[in-house]
């Protein structure tokens, strides 16, 4: 499952981010690391935006299809 | 003299943090990226001297665009005596990211937990005592934006100058530990600056810097080709043992409740929407350019402008009453009023615009004008982050150009920094409105946000030129943070306001003046010609170039005169323009010196054509090739007036 399948307003966890060395090193370091669970605040149009620690963080789409999620029942 | 350095997350609020500190008027903005360059400040601390240095913010050390690595060149190379890494307590565990790894370098760190207000409404939890001991730094709880903790800040600052400090030794787990130990052994009697374990960790992540630091030498670079060959660089693993640790000494020590549907949850549910996204943003631009027009220029323009023609009276009538030479009395009326005067003119127009901006900037809006442009700038090859950048620049292109450097892609930071110009700055401001004054004075609102709306649409059509022809590559991703929504604290707004009035200003009485001066000399030359006409030495130089101008409608020496004036900076083609013209009144002037359809043609022109020279310095420096700024000179150039001819051209066919 990918980033942009998640609905709004659920949880997921990262699993991998299959992307050049750049970008994904910069999501990890921004806390998308391997295993943090994050919270899809907006997924339609656009730019997802994600709420990961205490901040929201806005991603590209092509961007965040390339991330592999796993959802989290809460 | 000690220095100390602010290190931090972009928008943790080091850049009000400084300026409460030093008393220093840096730009504040709520958005990451503010501060893209290196300020240095002082303050007396116990009757000592301190240097305060400002840095733009960074994620991490290990860099990845132009500004984050000013910081992370300064934290390195500068020698700090003490780092206050400025935290932003409603997001401690990201920004203890960066904490972590100035911990492992050894660096002598004192956080500020900033924002401590926001936490404390946001009803965060947070264990300081516990969590110092646990990092074995000193924490202080401050609010920059409201001046609290920041005494405290700066008695635990100067208490730890010269404390002694052990690099963090966090575990990465066995395979990379041992892998840490290897290099470590490597580095061993080799004369390097840094913690060896910190240079041994930082090869493992790949960092470029380090790793061409200790290529010179043979046998390591040997054993890095092997890791590399091994594929044995463990960059992720590495982000993920630190988050790891984060996480493991955090546990316990901050609670926060579970998200809560907040204010900014909700401003953005209709900021950021599909629907009303770019409606709102365009509508709120054209409000504020509207409100500059009425305040500015209806409103408070006219006591302005009657006040400087009272002052030019009243000095002219003095300088004739001591029998003041005949040629101080005409400059000091017509070079000095009629030219620096009609730019100060302006002054109440360009107060009201940067307080616009600076509301603009300071609420938060600006990473959601970048989200919601996003697709459109993708159909143009550049991504949403570049806005910004343009938006910078209504208020002047110097900054909007640097403040590419937050771009880490060097495709989109070339393309943001050659359309920066086409985003019509404050100074061109003045020019539009006399014109206006002249030829518009019942529509101005929507002549003016037609001509910035013409600079945004050839800012886009330049933008997909060059990422079709100059600049091809590989798509950028938009990354960005969404700042919590912020009431403008009004001591910002004006600060910031005031700061760029000041700049306008100085460069009345700077550039302008000299401007002024020079072409005021020439137009008296030689010796007893008439004064400003054709034969003078100035109508002269005018007369050869103006044929250039003609079929853009504007042919007259006084116009062409004046658009080369422009290209010190812009204010100057309107006090050329009231010099030359003076002792009549501009307005009046123009009227009889040009037809509707040559004013629009004319202001087409000063909206696309050649940066003023601060500019193309600025895109000298931040491009580093005089090429590109030549460039940059000649297209614009260029490109300014073929649209004016068009503009002219197609004009003149209709009336
Ligand atoms: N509520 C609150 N807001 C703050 C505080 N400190 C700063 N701010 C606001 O946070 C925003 C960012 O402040 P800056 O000082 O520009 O942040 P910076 O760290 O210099 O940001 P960059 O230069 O982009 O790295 C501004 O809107 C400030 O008004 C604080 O203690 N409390
Ligand atoms: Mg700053």
């Amino acid at each position: 499952m990918v980033l942009t399948e998640i609905k709004p307003n659920c949880k997921c966890k990262i699993k991998n981010i299959s992307k050049g060395q750049m970008a994904t090193k910069r999501l990890y370091e921004l806390g998308l690391n391997t295993g943090a669970e994050v919270k899809v605040e907006k997924n339609d149009f656009g730019p997802v935006i994600l709420r990961v620690y205490g901040n929201k963080l806005a991603l590209g789409r092509g961007l965040a299809e390339q991330i592999e999620v796993e959802e989290v029942n809460n | 003299m000690h220095t100390i350095a602010l290190v931090g997350n972009p928008n943790s609020g080091k850049t009000t943090l400084f300026n409460a500190i030093t008393g220093s008027n840096q730009h504040v903005g709520n958005w990451p990226g503010v501060t893209v360059e290196k300020k240095e400040g002082f303050f007396t601390y116990k009757d000592e001297k301190y240097t305060l240095v400002d840095l733009p913010g960074s994620y991490t050390l290990g860099a990845f665009s132009e500004d984050e690595i000013v910081a992370r060149d300064f934290v390195l190379k500068g020698n700090p005596d003490v780092v206050i890494n400025v935290i932003d307590a409603t997001n401690i565990k990201r920004n203890l990211y960066l904490t972590i790894q100035l911990l492992e370098m050894g660096a002598n760190v004192v956080l500020a937990l900033n924002m401590i207000d926001e936490a404390k409404s946001k009803k965060i939890n947070i264990d300081i005592k516990r969590l110092s001991e646990r990092l074995n730094v000193p924490i202080v709880e401050t609010s920059a934006s409201k001046k609290i903790g920041v005494d405290e800040l700066l008695k635990v600052t100067v208490e730890s100058i010269g404390r002694k400090t052990k690099p963090l030794e966090i575990s990465y787990g066995k395979y990379i530990d041992q892998e840490i130990v290897n290099i470590q052994k490597l580095l061993e009697n080799k004369d390097f600056l840094y913690p060896k374990r910190w240079m041994a960790i930082k090869i493992l992540e790949n960092d470029r810097e380090i790793i061409s630091l200790v290529s010179s030498d043979s046998e390591i670079k040997a054993y890095i080709d092997k890791l590399r060959e091994e594929d044995k660089i463990f960059e992720l693993d590495i982000v993920d043992k630190r988050y790891d640790y984060i996480n493991n000494i955090t546990r316990e020590l901050i609670k926060e409740p579970e998200n809560v549907l907040t204010t900014t949850d909700k401003f953005d549910k209709v900021l950021t929407s599909y629907i009303f996204g770019v409606p709102i943003f365009a509508l709120i631009m054209a409000t504020v350019f509207q409100l500059t027009f009425k305040i500015g220029q209806d409103f408070l323009g006219g006591y302005v402008e009657s006040f400087i023609g009272y002052i030019a009276t009243l000095v002219e009538n003095l300088l004739i009453s001591i029998n003041a030479p005949e040629l101080l009395v005409s400059f000091i009326s017509e070079g000095f009023f009629g030219g620096v005067g009609a730019v100060l003119v302006f002054v109440p127009l360009i107060v009201v615009l940067y307080f616009f901006l600076a509301i603009l900037e300071d609420t938060g809006y600006m990473a959601r004008a970048a989200y919601v442009m996003d697709s459109l700038m993708r159909k143009v090859g550049l991504q949403g982050k570049s806005f910004i950048s343009m938006i910078v620049g209504f208020g002047c292109n110097v900054p909007g150009i640097m403040s590419t450097r937050t771009l880490e892609n060097k495709k989109d930071r070339m393309i943001a920094i050659l359309i920066n110009p086409f985003m019509s700055c404050g100074a061109r401001l003045p020019v539009y409105m006399v014109f206006i004054g002249a030829f518009f004075p019942k529509n101005g609102g929507i002549v003016l946000f037609l001509i910035y709306a013409l600079g945004i649409t050839m800012a886009l059509i330049m933008a997909k030129v060059f990422s079709k022809t100059l600049f091809k590559g590989e798509e950028t991703h938009f990354i960005m943070e969404l700042p919590p929504y912020r009431l403008p604290s009004m001591n910002s707004v004006f600060r910031d306001m005031w700061e760029k009035v000041w700049e306008f200003l100085k460069r009345a009485g700077t550039v302008i003046f000299l401007v002024v001066t020079i072409l005021w000399v020439l137009s008296m030359l030689p010796a007893g010609v008439e004064p400003y006409s054709k034969e003078s030495l100035l109508g002269r130089i005018g007369s050869f170039l103006a044929p250039i101008f003609t079929p853009a409608g504007f042919g007259t020496w006084q116009a062409s005169v004046s658009l080369f004036a422009g290209i010190a900076a812009k204010e100057a083609i309107v006090g050329t323009l009231g010099m030359l013209y003076s002792p009549m009144d501009l307005t009046e002037a123009l009227r009889m010196n040009f037809t509707t359809l040559s004013a629009i043609s004319y202001m087409v022109m000063v909206l696309l054509y050649t940066p003023c020279a601060a500019t193309i310095a600025t895109v000298k420096r931040e491009t580093n090739s005089a090429k590109w700024a030549l460039f940059m000179a000649i297209y614009t150039f260029l490109l300014g007036y073929i649209m004016a001819v068009l503009v002219y051209q197609i004009g003149s066919l209709f009336i």
